[in-house]
């Protein structure tokens, strides 16, 4: 029997949060958190989280598991679980709607921010617009963001300044169109990152590296934006 | 009115995936008053999972590719009834809304002249079947799915549409003239009911794999644009084929792309042998979709299956190195690392066919507008409703899609939706206003249940609908165990339509969501197995095996399924193309 | 975007770069006056050292850095956590507080080091 230990509170009974033990019968298998998760919803309807897609593809179900943000739906029980007791919290630093649910407005503002679309004013051809593997390549490790928040959730910085600082997934997006050769809007993207919030409140923790579930490096693409803006602005 | 809120828009589309979004940004860019209802935030809809690609003949690897080409390989895949009018349309506009994608912004792979880069996919040929393997797949690595979700998500943002993110849609309106005038939606996190009026409601709500045991679908594919068409008493179309994806990981369900075997993966058996030489000699593993997942199925039946259960297959890919691997399909090691503890550099990968995709739907134009159809036969528009991408039959895919087909549906008649969403909205749409008793019908199932008292629990009674569907209405089906079947659904239905909520409260209520859903995935299910039952003859995803052979001359036609009275019917299926001649039905073999 | 007008420089690059530019002038300040310390140092020499034009000039850039290092620095800890969001509305007045204290003491600092250098 596995203890897990759940973040519970409904706003609408609970004066404040509470944890809530449930002894679940995995039965021997190394099932993903997700797994567990539908297993205690089984018995008791009213625990609430996100979830879709079941394969880490889609960001629904970013959880804090003993203590790491990652995806519930492809973090193993061998991975997460030491001493068979498994307690499942909220993302960090986000307001809980209730148990699991946290309001994701703040982290989705950040993105917003960013301008996270193609930006090229010139008239389209009739066919695609030509890019070269090579500028193709530089995409790589930035467009499979999948916006679980996991990496925002587990920055200080994002915890203190979720307003103003844009947060490692916010930026990843940015640098993914500052690094997009199709994109023709490099100098207003970069005024608009250059105060002291935007993008220089990250101090370097790399905890955004250590917690993404897809394996991305925020801290590497806010490296790039900085040395972008100091040449845009030496 | 009835004590809810009303929110007014011109154009309402139901469904944040591929097709809602396509259809909003066009919508969105017109300048009408759009609002996208989705209950999920939108790059969590289930297109994000696409991973191979979007079929289309833009001429990049092969510069005399012709849409032409691409249509006939529909049509055989369809086993002939797909519409030829729809085909032609999504196969001659996909170029251009692929086009637009790119500029959009759509990271795809490229070639070494800086194009698009395409792979081959399976049921794909060159000259009307006569020259070959094409590589047609437009792909963005094996994420395409995910890239071109959130280029729309992205799209829209610069366009300003209004989002209902986690928001649900429950039931339609319909006034008192049988338009439909708006959708019953409820704010997940609050809880608040409301009725969302619309001139235009536009169903893009996915399928409803969750029908089945085992699929590739994501939790949310519970089908919920179909049940609110067949409670509002509209029918569906083609509702019995569903696609069994050839390469689901075993135990997990999870997709394994297509894109593999275009890249040079093969399936073998436990004796090492690629099997589907001997089925398809010509296309082998690039074969229909319907044709692997048999082949499959009986190789496993023989006694030829891999693994202590011998009831899986494996998928070999080591043979194309680690470089190919990692760079053409980098999501698929890492999805069957986790799932499969099986690293495709070094081992195969052990699939089995997984239910994938609903090819019926809500019957619809090529401009998006539902259909049903009158007591003489004759198509009827139904005013007011719309339906794109996976939930629609326009119908593009008849008896079997072919892979990379589905995202191109999505952006070709979403687009096409919203097109012509705006020129009515131009033209002035008038409908009469929903009375109060009618919006109160919108809203008898969520107050019934809201009221409910007792009852079984939901996860169990969609255990077992999933398990019945699962073990009577697989890849190859049986009168007899299909009645069977049939039965249990029966006993099923008032079991679920008096199924527990206890947790009553408002705030972020999954509970009474899920039981919401489970009233939709049975009357998917029930629609599926009356249906399946009713078509006596094998036809692309639909195998009988008391009917082996396909029936052309009672059976060359949609089915149609009128849920007031569970009667099954037939519609003709369009065979009249407006450019080209009309591909006649042959005996298809790969 | 947010505008800081307590900020140092008012723009994130150039608060960036001061930082690092101070950190480095700070450094080698340090090596320098370490290596002195290392030779062994008395109250002649000391004296001597810091007659020289160019040293005084060093100590003081070395004073400015530390000026604008400091209140670079003080300035992120007091706008990360003296806020509004974490504190409610006397956040924002201790912030004020805070950062009026600290621009004083290095204020003072900075008028306390060029009396010594040239008093």
């Amino acid at each position: 029997m596995l203890q897990v230990s759940i973040y519970r509170y409904n706003p609408e009974t609970d004066s404040e949060p509470s944890m809530q033990d449930f002894q679940v019968d995995t039965g021997g298998k190394d099932l993903m958190v997700l797994d567990v998760l539908e297993l205690i919803k089984s018995q008791d309807t009213t625990v609430s989280y996100r979830r879709s897609c079941r394969e880490g593809v889609c960001g629904s179900d970013g959880l804090n598991m003993n203590g790491k943000n990652g995806l519930a739906c492809i973090t193993p029980l061998s991975e997460t679980v030491k001493g068979n007791k498994l307690v499942v919290r909220p993302l960090p630093g986000l307001p809980v709607i209730r148990d699991l649910v946290v309001d994701m407005s703040m982290f989705y503002a950040q993105y917003e921010k960013v301008q996270p679309y193609l930006i090229n004013d010139t008239p389209a051809p009739a066919i695609e617009r030509l890019q070269s593997p090579e500028d193709r390549e530089k995409l790589d490790g930035l467009y499979e963001c999948i916006l679980c928040a996991c990496c925002s959730t587990a920055c200080p910085s994002f915890w203190w300044n979720p307003d103003r600082f844009i947060g490692p997934s916010g930026l990843l997006q940015a640098y993914r169109f500052l690094a997009d050769s199709r994109d023709l809007a490099t100098d207003e993207r970069l005024s608009r990152l250059d105060d002291p919030f935007s993008v220089f409140r990250c101090h370097g923790i790399q905890n955004c590296i250590n917690v993404c579930p897809k394996g991305l490096n925020p801290t590497r693409a806010i490296g790039h934006i900085r040395n972008m803006l100091l040449a845009r602005a030496t | 009115m009835s004590g809810i809120r009303t929110i007014s828009f011109d154009g309402v589309i139901v469904g944040g995936g591929g097709a809602g979004m396509r259809a909003a940004l066009q919508l969105a860019q017109s300048g009408y008053k759009t609002a996208v209802i989705s209950k999920v935030f939108p790059t969590r809809s289930h297109t994000v999972s696409a991973q191979g690609g979007i079929t289309c003949a833009i001429a990049s690897d092969d510069p005399n590719d012709d849409w032409r080409w691409h249509m006939y390989d529909t049509v055989k895949g369809s086993d002939y009834i797909g519409d030829q009018d729809a085909i032609e349309y999504m196969c001659s506009e996909g170029p251009q809304a692929v086009f637009e994608l790119e500029h959009m912004g759509l990271p795809f792979s490229r070639t070494e002249e800086g194009r698009i880069y395409q792979r081959p996919f399976g049921g794909q040929s060159k000259n009307f079947g006569e020259g070959g393997q094409a590589a047609r797949t437009c792909a963005a690595a094996d994420r395409t799915g995910h890239a071109l979700l959130h280029t729309l998500y992205q799209g829209n943002m610069k366009n300003n549409t209004v989002f209902f993110n986690e928001w649900y849609a429950t039931d339609l309106v319909k006034n008192q003239d049988g338009a439909v005038v708006g959708v019953i939606a409820i704010c997940m996190e609050t809880g608040e009911t409301v009725y969302v009026k619309s001139k235009a409601t536009v169903f893009a709500t996915g399928g409803a794999g969750r029908i089945y045991a085992s699929t590739t679908n994501a939790h949310i594919n519970t089908g919920d644009g179909v049940g609110m068409a067949l409670r509002a008493g509209f029918p569906v179309q083609d509702i019995e084929m569903w696609q069994f994806h050839p390469t689901g990981i075993h135990g997990a369900g999870t997709l394994v792309t297509e894109g593999c075997r275009g890249e040079g993966g093969y399936l073998i058996n436990k004796d090492g042998e690629r099997f589907m030489e001997r089925y398809a000699p010509n296309a082998k593993d690039l074969a229909g979709r319907d044709v692997v997942a048999r082949s499959m199925v009986l190789e496993i039946i023989e006694g030829r299956g891999c693994g202590p259960e011998g009831d899986h297959v494996f998928l070999k890919l080591d043979h194309l190195g680690e470089e190919v691997l990692e760079s053409r399909l980098p999501g698929i090691c890492e999805l069957s690392r986790t799932f499969a503890h099986a690293d495709p550099v070094k081992e195969p990968i052990p699939v089995v066919p997984t239910c994938h995709y609903m090819m019926g739907g809500i019957p619809t134009n090529v401009h998006g507008q539902a259909l049903t159809v009158d007591a003489s036969g004759n198509d009827q528009i139904i005013p007011g409703l719309y339906a794109c991408g996976e939930v629609a039959c326009v119908s593009v895919h008849g008896a079997n899609r072919l892979g990379g087909n589905s995202l191109l549906d999505l952006v070709v008649f979403g687009r096409a939706s919203g097109l012509y969403i705006e020129n009515a909205l131009r033209d002035g749409i008038e409908l009469r206003d929903a009375s109060e008793s009618d919006i109160e019908q919108g809203m008898a199932r969520l107050d019934k249940l809201n009221s409910s008292t007792g009852g079984e629990n939901v996860a169990e009674l969609r255990k077992e609908l999933q398990n019945t569907m699962q073990n009577h209405f697989g890849v190859f089906r049986n009168g007899e165990f299909m009645r069977e079947g049939i039965k249990k659904l029966d006993d099923l239905r008032g079991r679920i339509d008096s199924a527990n909520l206890s947790d009553k409260s408002m705030a972020y209520n999954t509970a009474r969501i899920e039981a919401l859903e489970l009233h939709n995935l049975f009357e998917v299910a029930e629609a599926t197995a009356i249906t399946a039952e009713a078509r006596n003859e094998s036809r692309g995803a639909h195998a009988r095996e008391d009917f082996q052979e396909r029936d052309d001359e009672n059976w060359l036609c949609h089915s149609m399924y009128y849920p007031a009275d569970k009667r099954v019917g037939k519609r003709a299926v369009n065979f009249e193309p407006k450019t080209v001649d009309t591909f006649q039905p042959k005996i298809r073999t790969y | 975007m947010v505008r800081s007008v307590t900020s140092f420089g008012r723009s994130g690059v150039s608060d960036w770069l001061l930082q690092r530019v101070s950190g480095v002038i700070l450094l080698a300040y340090f090596l320098c006056i370490g290596s002195a310390l290392v030779g062994g140092v008395d109250y002649l020499s000391w004296r001597d050292m810091f007659e020289g034009t160019g040293m005084r000039v060093f100590t003081l850039l070395a004073i400015l850095s530390l000026a604008a290092h400091a209140w670079i620095g003080m300035w992120a800890v007091s706008t990360d956590y003296m806020t509004e969001r974490l504190m409610g509305k006397k956040g924002n007045v201790l912030r004020i507080a805070f950062q009026i204290a600290c621009s004083l003491v290095i204020f003072v600092y900075v008028i306390w080091g060029v009396q010594i250098l040239w008093g």
